[in-house]
């Protein structure tokens, strides 16, 4: 059977596994409620999980379309981007498919396999850009909070006065 | 607390309290102990205890009123406002603590939204995610129809609405009960539903990683206390029959103040009789004491009119405050140089005495 | 680079607990960056007269904690069991049914079960069955009883700190269990030990100073005022002075200070000036005020005595002007505050009388012994009675949605004035789904004094569930204004937009009134108050 065949057939089975090994980088605790919930509205976590993998499993099946590619890879990092991961472990799910398909496909096909393991370093790759890209984003957004506070008040600068060091003698 | 320690000590206990009267009543045959004593015992426990607890509760004053609105608050005339979820006054939160305590209307409310794809095509869907308040609602019922039932063994004359009840409630042995004809009496509907119910709400305590995390040995041990009273009490009347007329004798005694003692009634009444009485002289001391504490829950019992009733916080305290006088003197230059208007001019500052 | 994970390691993430591991109480916190904010700085604290002010740092294994702390703690526990009865209630008759666990919009954000509202309230429970309950003080941790300990003081302020006091959860609860209360009682415990964070601390020393969250002093506030004046004049061709701190004024006008400081919130500001501008033939005559120049309470996030001291300023001045009622701008907590806490906290003097519209003379009511109205009902029976000359068209670029802010809807129930107003003045109005607003609004993720920006992680992912639901009519309508009544909102959306929705912008609602609002002898409009051009007038923008 060819590659493509397998993992077009073993697709949910491959696509549940992938969820549930991203889910386990949750707490434990929690982990529950993200894979039972199913609502988007009272889920958001799960649902992006689960729907965004489904696409990015076939969009790197076929390998062609990037754009594609690159927003499922934003949907999913932009949260994880601002949850308790280290970059490492924001972006490591992408590299985690490697082993799942390949616990599918048994052994043979190692040269089919190493086409798809060199597109998976890639879009790890992309990974990669997407959680600076989104980290970089939450930067500009302190800096602009900050800014904005006092907008106006830095056009017409020198008005504000902070409390003092010392309390002053009432 | 671990969980599998939580079950396994909260089930250590209750095989405990089963064994108590079992070997109380079974080896040493210490009925005044078991059928009298400790039933009283239980009884003084349970009312003095709740008593005891709600005046613990009354005693701190609700500073403020802090009713959770969940509706649109009384305003203009031509805006509806709803009067049960964001009360104008009494009536609203007499009805809003009815819906609340005979119909759970907040666990009701846990209805969600969902989006399923059929075919590729996005579609609203609401989830059915009711089995909480079912559960809980079933449960609540159920004990209570149970509870009435049992007017049947301490009332004599026995009350036509406990008859009535225990008809109804036994529809089931007229049609397809499973066990009808091997000589059995009739199934209770209130029983099985009880048992489901109680059966689901441990379940799901061991079963959703949530609540398995925040549930706690006096959550299990209560459940766990249930199902044994269930499961003795249907012992009992579907197996190891016991003599209803004695267990009458013993219970109107009870309640008549003149206590009897009758032979002849099988050790698994006791046993559900001791189960009983643990259950509610542990009432008062646990969270089980909900039962009282909806009724003075401030988000629910109070009524959203702060704005146009006053409400009186009996600790209230002067606060020291930071005077306008104070503001004026520290910016007063400033303040006249923008050409804001100042309580003393300029010139004055000099005299101005300390304020506080 | 030891720290650098080999591959393998990365793969292997998961991990499964022995099932006798020891559960919650036993796993230490971790305080880990961009969830906490910073502490408060002691001149801060010193300014107000709170206890222990110091330096310190929560990333630190010391806080430098006084000697005594465990006895401060308990003793405040024990004062606040005996002076609020919902904290007492609350400790006792949690069942732990987990209705409440999947409504915090930080559990669904984060996954953290600590952020399960129960759990949070459990943190303090389980010290509170170990002092103060029979089977606490015998059976330990199988009573769900633990001993207070320096790691379970910073845990507790850890979560509390993560808490937003939306009251989402008290909802859901069957027994009315109100978390919001929780955090508050044991942040005030917190604050017992100068435990505060700064982003709270130097809004209440400055609040307290000079009535504004910044430390703006009077004439700068002015100053700001009159640079808002230039502005609409060149968008108007009018000119809208306002007045301040005038005596003798009929009524006082009361805002969040962020509307005069922090974009968007300017654009609404400028909104109230133009609606008072309006008003002012047809007879209405009021004062803006700087020394009650915060409508806000940080206080509020501090404790009680603290947010009763800053809001006594409002009655003070009001009796000081001579006013006879008090308007409220578009704030949240504030109105919190207004609604449930004023009239108890600091009663209103007895020279203010029952609030009626100079315009339209209908009674406020609902008012009838705060004396205070807010500007939303204010504008919408303004609106009823017809008393405004309305284009919405010029609304017509803006796809509008509403986000409840959570203090109005679940802590006062003002759900329907918004929307009557801004159906007014905009024709695209569209709802959120039905579970994320009104009375199930997902908060913004940064309130109760949490909007800081070290802590810039938590708010996203707090907000996310808020986030989602814009982007769900985003994409479903192509909205692109979310409009709120509240001043964090418009401040903290704005970034939560521009992270996971960047096509939305926020708006208070008065800003969308002032476009919509047709002036007698005003020039010709092109542009909007941003000073982006309407719809149709593109060309003509000149320059």
């Amino acid at each position: 059977m060819s590659i493509d065949k397998i993992l077009a057939e073993k697709r949910s089975k491959i696509i549940k596994k992938w969820r549930n090994a991203i889910i386990k980088s949750y707490p434990e605790d929690g982990q529950g409620f993200l894979k039972r919930e199913k609502s988007q509205f009272a889920n958001p976590v799960g649902l992006t999980i689960s729907t965004e993998i489904e696409t990015l499993y076939d969009e790197i099946i076929k390998g062609e379309n990037t754009e594609k590619i690159s927003s499922c890879l934003d949907s999913i990092i932009r949260i994880r981007a601002v949850q308790d991961f280290k970059p490492s472990r924001a972006v490591a799910f992408v590299l985690q498919l490697k082993q799942i398909i390949r616990d599918e496909l048994g052994s043979g096909h190692s040269d089919k396999m190493r086409i798809l393991d060199n597109r998976i370093d890639e879009i790890a790759l992309l990974a990669f850009d997407v959680y600076s890209a989104c980290r970089q984003k939450i930067s500009e957004i302190r800096v602009k909070e900050v800014k904005n506070q006092v907008g106006k008040l830095l056009e017409r600068a020198n008005l504000i006065s902070e409390i003092p060091e010392q309390r002053p003698a009432l | 607390m671990n969980f599998v320690l939580s079950i396994l000590f909260s089930s250590f206990a209750v095989i405990v309290v089963v064994l108590i009267p079992w070997i109380g009543v079974g080896a040493f045959d210490l009925r005044i102990l078991f059928g009298i004593i400790i039933p009283y015992a239980a009884m003084l426990t349970f009312f003095v205890g709740i008593v005891v607890r709600v005046i613990d509760w009354s005693r701190s004053p609700v500073p403020f009123r802090i009713p959770t609105t969940a509706g649109q608050e009384w305003s203009f005339p031509w805006i509806k406002s709803n009067p049960i979820d964001n009360p104008k006054g009494t009536g609203g939160v007499v009805i809003r603590m009815i819906f609340e305590v005979l119909t759970f209307r907040s666990l009701f409310r846990n209805t969600r939204l969902e989006y399923r794809r059929v075919d590729g095509v996005p579609k609203i869907d609401y989830e059915w995610e009711k089995w909480l308040w079912v559960a809980a609602l079933v449960f609540h019922y159920s004990f209570l129809v149970i509870f009435l039932r049992h007017f049947r063994f301490f009332t004599e004359p026995v009350p036509g609405f406990v008859t009535l009840l225990q008809n109804l409630d036994g529809f089931m042995q007229m049609g397809a009960a499973p066990f009808n004809g091997f000589g059995l009496p009739g199934v209770y509907l209130t029983d099985m539903l009880l048992m489901a119910a109680v059966t689901w709400l441990l379940l799901r305590r061991i079963l959703y990683s949530q609540i398995r995390y925040v549930s706690l040995p006096a959550d299990y041990f209560p459940l766990l206390l249930i199902i044994a009273l269930g499961f003795s009490g249907m012992l009992m009347r579907y197996l190891f029959r016991v003599d209803v007329t004695a267990v009458k004798e013993l219970a109107i005694g009870l309640f008549k103040f003149s206590p009897v003692s009758p032979e002849g009634i099988g050790v698994i009444f006791y046993i559900h009789l001791f189960i009983l009485c643990v259950l509610i002289a542990y009432f008062p001391f646990s969270k089980l004491m909900h039962l009282a504490g909806i009724f003075l829950s401030p988000t629910r019992n109070l009524s959203n009119n702060s704005r146009f009733v006053r409400h009186v916080n009996p600790w209230n305290y002067p606060v020291q405050t930071h005077t306008y006088d104070e503001y004026e003197d520290e910016f007063r230059d400033k303040m006249i140089e923008a050409g804001l208007p100042v309580e003393k001019e300029a010139e004055s500052t000099v005299e101005t005495e300390e304020k506080e | 680079m030891a720290d650098t994970p080999k591959p393998a390691e990365i793969a292997k993430i998961d991990h499964y607990p022995s099932p006798f591991e020891k559960g919650w109480m036993n796993k230490q916190v971790e305080i880990k960056p961009g969830v906490y904010c910073y502490a408060s700085k002691p001149k801060n604290l010193e300014y107000v007269g709170m206890p222990y002010p110091r330096e310190w740092n929560p990333a630190d294994e010391d806080w430098k904690l006084p000697e005594n702390w465990k006895e401060i703690i308990e003793e405040g526990f024990k004062d606040r069991l005996d002076k609020y009865r919902s904290f007492k209630l609350f400790m006792d008759i949690c069942v732990r049914c987990g209705a409440c666990a999947d409504k915090c919009h930080f559990f669904i954000g984060s996954g953290d079960p600590k952020n399960m509202p129960v759990q949070r309230a459990e943190l303090l429970r389980s010290v509170y069955r170990k002092n103060h309950t029979i089977g606490g003080k015998i059976l330990g941790p199988f009573a769900g009883a633990r001993e207070l300990t320096e790691d379970v003081l910073k845990e507790w302020w850890y979560y509390l700190y993560q808490c937003t006091e939306c009251r989402r959860c008290s909802v859901f609860c069957p027994y009315g269990i109100d978390t919001a209360e929780i955090t508050i009682i044991g942040r005030e415990l917190t604050n017992l030990l100068g435990l505060n964070i700064d982003w709270i601390a130097a809004p209440v020393a400055n609040c307290y100073r000079t009535g504004n969250h910044l430390g703006i002093q009077p004439h700068a506030y002015k100053d700001m005022m009159d640079f808002f004046t230039d502005e609409i004049e060149d968008i108007t061709g009018i000119r809208m002075e306002q007045d301040f701190n005038r005596k003798g004024a009929e009524i006082l006008f009361i805002t969040p200070s962020g509307d005069v400081f922090a974009d968007p919130g300017t654009f609404t500001c400028m909104g109230y000036m133009m609606l008072f501008h309006y008003l002012k033939e047809q007879g209405l005559d009021i004062t803006w005020s700087t020394y009650a120049s915060e409508g806000g309470n940080f206080g509020f996030f501090t404790s009680h005595e603290m947010a009763k001291r800053l809001n006594a300023k409002m009655y003070a001045e009001a009796k000081r002007l001579g006013v006879k009622w008090i308007l409220g701008g578009e704030c949240g907590h504030m109105w919190r505050v207004l609604n449930q806490y004023m009239d108890t906290f600091n009663g209103p003097p007895d020279s203010l009388e029952e609030p009626v519209s100079p315009i339209t003379g209908t009674k406020f009511e609902n008012a009838k012994t705060t004396k205070m109205v807010h500007l939303v009902e204010f504008t919408a029976d303004l609106m009823k009675h017809n008393k405004l000359k309305l284009d919405p068209s010029r609304n017509d670029h803006l796809k509008v949605t509403f986000h409840d802010s959570c203090n109005t809807a679940r802590g006062m129930g003002f759900l329907e004035e918004p929307r009557y107003v801004i159906k007014n003045v905009c024709n695209n109005f569209y709802e959120m789904p039905p579970e994320t607003i009104r009375e199930l609004t997902f908060c913004c993720g940064s309130g109760s004094g949490l909007n800081a920006g070290e802590n810039m992680e938590l708010r996203m992912r707090g907000g996310l569930p808020r986030a989602n639901a814009v982007k769900h009519v985003h994409e479903k309508h192509g909205v692109n204004m979310l409009s709120c009544i509240c001043a964090i909102d418009r401040a903290v959306l704005t970034s939560l937009m521009e992270y996971w929705v960047p096509e939305v912008e926020v708006t208070g609602v008065h800003e969308m009134v002032a476009n919509a609002l047709v002036f007698d002898g005003e020039k010709k409009r092109t542009t909007d108050l941003r000073g982006e051009p309407l719809p149709g007038m593109e060309d003509e923008e000149d320059v």
